[in-house]
């Protein structure tokens, strides 16, 4: 499944318009401990976070993570937003909690 | 403080270096992909640029979080990588509780951010074959990283 099918599938946000939207989804992480994610993340995968500063771009960048998904319609600096999509890593969010957002994600993916 | 691993000063060698400054939390991630960038043109395997650029990333973040300043330095020979952070800072007063996964002396700011989980030295550990770590309380440390190099067929 692509991100964008996935966008389309749950009604995500985009907040980085096209940005990887036509990319294969090859798994998923919840995490808000950049150590854990850096670890145990898969690259290629969507990370569900309430992390929300600069400096998680530094980690989706460093493993290869295809986009960021923010539950509970938090909101972002727009400075976040721009960076983001200069270093082609999607931020999407979400109006429902992290719990709900991967339950979803995980029977998606599973379904293919 | 010496340079623990002398035998990477004598062979034929490709180094990146970089100054961390006191809470430049973005040099972790820009030192970090850089390395992975240098490390794939190289043609290291995935495996080794992924654990190499961990090692960089969490070795920067320790740098910015509990010291003063210091500097990182990626030294490439053929059938190693190493990484080394020298810091000027507070030192590491027990480096058996540091090792312990989830221990931290992190402040409640750096935490709320998603650092300071107490999983910094276990990745590293984790991630390298060899670790070294000479620490002096209210001076400094030194940590050393090494990845050996499988040959390619």
């Amino acid at each position: 499944m692509t991100l964008g099918e996935l966008v389309n599938l749950l009604g995500f946000e985009t907040l980085t318009g096209e940005v990887n939207l036509d990319k294969e989804i090859k798994s998923g992480y919840v995490s808000d401990l950049l150590s854990d994610v850096i670890a145990n993340i898969e690259e290629g995968s969507v990370w569900i976070t309430i992390q929300r500063h600069v400096n998680v771009l530094g980690v989706a960048k460093l493993r290869d993570i295809l986009a960021i998904i923010i539950p509970r319609k938090l909101e972002l600096e727009q400075e976040v937003i721009e960076r983001a999509k200069s270093e082609n890593i999607a931020i999407l969010r979400d109006y429902r909690p992290a719990f709900e957002i991967s339950g979803l994600i995980y029977n998606a993916l599973k379904r293919g | 403080m010496n340079h623990p691993d002398k035998e990477a000063d004598s062979k034929p060698q490709f180094k990146l270096e970089f100054k961390i400054g006191e809470k430049d939390f973005s040099v972790a991630g820009e030192a970090a992909s850089k390395v992975k960038k240098t490390l794939q043109q190289l043609g290291l395997r995935p495996e080794e640029v992924r654990n190499i650029a961990i090692i960089v990333y969490e070795a920067v973040m320790n740098v910015i979080i509990h010291a003063t300043h210091g500097e990182l330095e990626v030294i490439i020979v053929p059938e190693k990588v190493v990484v080394l952070t020298e810091d000027t800072g507070m030192g590491i007063p027990d480096l058996e509780m540091a090792m312990k996964e989830g221990y931290s002396t992190a402040t409640h700011e750096v935490r709320e951010m998603g650092f300071g989980a107490g999983m910094g030295l276990p990745n590293i550990k984790q991630c390298s074959h060899k670790l070294n770590i000479k620490s002096q309380v209210g001076v400094g440390t030194v940590l050393e990283a090494i990845v050996y190099l499988s040959s390619k067929d």
